[in-house]
């Protein structure tokens, strides 16, 4: 979804070029708290990662193709804040050096594929584990949920930069229809993808998941019978 | 089972970054993606504008000059794949030493 130069005029260019800043200063600030020994050296990884996931285009739907936003993924694994920084590298990467996505348009799309699926990822996700069961295994779906629905949200978000600020007049309600159809499908894509990425990390090392932080910590606390495994290395 | 070192976790995303990047990445759909159709069924496709860096030796996820197709994806992603985990990482070093600063 990657909105290129021309779509969007330029204050409203302008105005989501200041909300994503303000943003990405914000996040600059409040990552601290979560960047710790165990997320610091995941950030680059997972930035890393979504970078390479973004150009696996999927078809969905015929002549038509969709790929991974990432920012459910990034909160879960790193907590949302550093999710912010990690996409705004690979927007701001993708638009420089690969010429995707536009120059002017790079607050738009830090906005709408980063702060947007960010947001919506991570707040349906911890939406999912306060009214769920508390367990290790609900994770992944959770984290899935929460990538689904970030992607139709995004794209809306779209069509309201549009009703503002688009560069030619055309019913909204027709456009919302369009963009939101096809990105339902994308978001099952983005929501399969978080899963299994989620899942992976997961099964090898909870603790690397900044999401199943409150799990962990919960379960450390039980009383073991027989403590023959000892203390974690 | 839980006992995979950090270093391994590290070089298991690392490689299946790289691989995404610098090998599948050739056979990913090359239809126009969800926003680029939607702009050409409603007719908005036309008021896309000249990228500014559209003569980034790296373009379109493809490396300037490779005369190989799949070898230019390759190359392209693997430097994307590079550049976004040090820039990424080097954020983070930037972010926690503000954090670690002595009192005094």
């Amino acid at each position: 979804m990657h909105v290129p130069d021309g779509f969007l005029d330029a204050p409203t260019s302008v105005a989501t070029g200041a909300i994503a800043a303000v943003c990405v200063g914000t996040a600059l600030v409040k990552a601290r708290k979560e960047l710790d020994d165990k997320t610091a050296p995941m950030v680059g990884l997972v930035a890393a990662f979504v970078f390479a996931a973004q150009m696996i285009t999927f078809p969905v739907g015929v002549g038509t193709s969709g790929h991974l936003m990432g920012g459910a993924l990034a909160a879960v694994l790193i907590g949302p804040w550093s999710a912010i920084l990690c996409l705004s590298v690979v927007f701001a990467v993708q638009c420089l050096l690969f010429a995707d996505g536009g120059i002017t348009a790079l607050g738009t799309n830090i906005t709408l594929m980063g702060l947007t699926t960010v947001a919506v990822g991570w707040l349906v996700f911890k939406v999912l584990q306060a009214v769920l069961p508390k367990r290790l295994s609900l994770v992944p779906i959770q984290a899935g949920v929460g990538a689904f629905l970030s992607v139709p949200v995004a794209s809306l978000l779209f069509v309201g930069l549009y009703a503002v600020g688009g560069a030619t007049h055309i019913p909204l309600g027709s456009l919302a229809t369009a963009m939101v159809g096809v990105h339902l499908l994308i978001g099952i894509g983005e929501g399969i993808i978080t899963f299994l990425s989620v899942g992976a990390i997961l099964a090898v090392r909870p603790d690397l998941v900044y999401g199943a932080r409150g799990l962990l910590a919960k379960r450390e606390l039980e009383i073991k019978p027989s403590s023959t495994t000892g203390a974690p290395a | 089972m839980k006992n995979v070192s950090t270093k391994w976790v590290a070089l298991g995303i690392a490689a299946a970054a790289l691989v995404l990047a610098g090998i599948v990445s050739f056979y990913a759909s090359g239809s126009p993606d969800g926003l680029t159709k939607v702009s050409e069924d409603k007719g908005f496709a036309s008021a896309e504008t000249e990228h500014g860096a559209k003569d980034s030796p790296l373009a379109g996820y493809s490396a300037k000059d490779v005369g190989n197709d799949r070898l230019a994806t390759g190359i392209a992603g693997v430097v994307g794949v590079l550049v976004v985990a040090g820039l990424g990482t080097g954020l983070v070093y930037v972010v926690r030493r503000r954090d670690h600063q002595p009192a005094a």
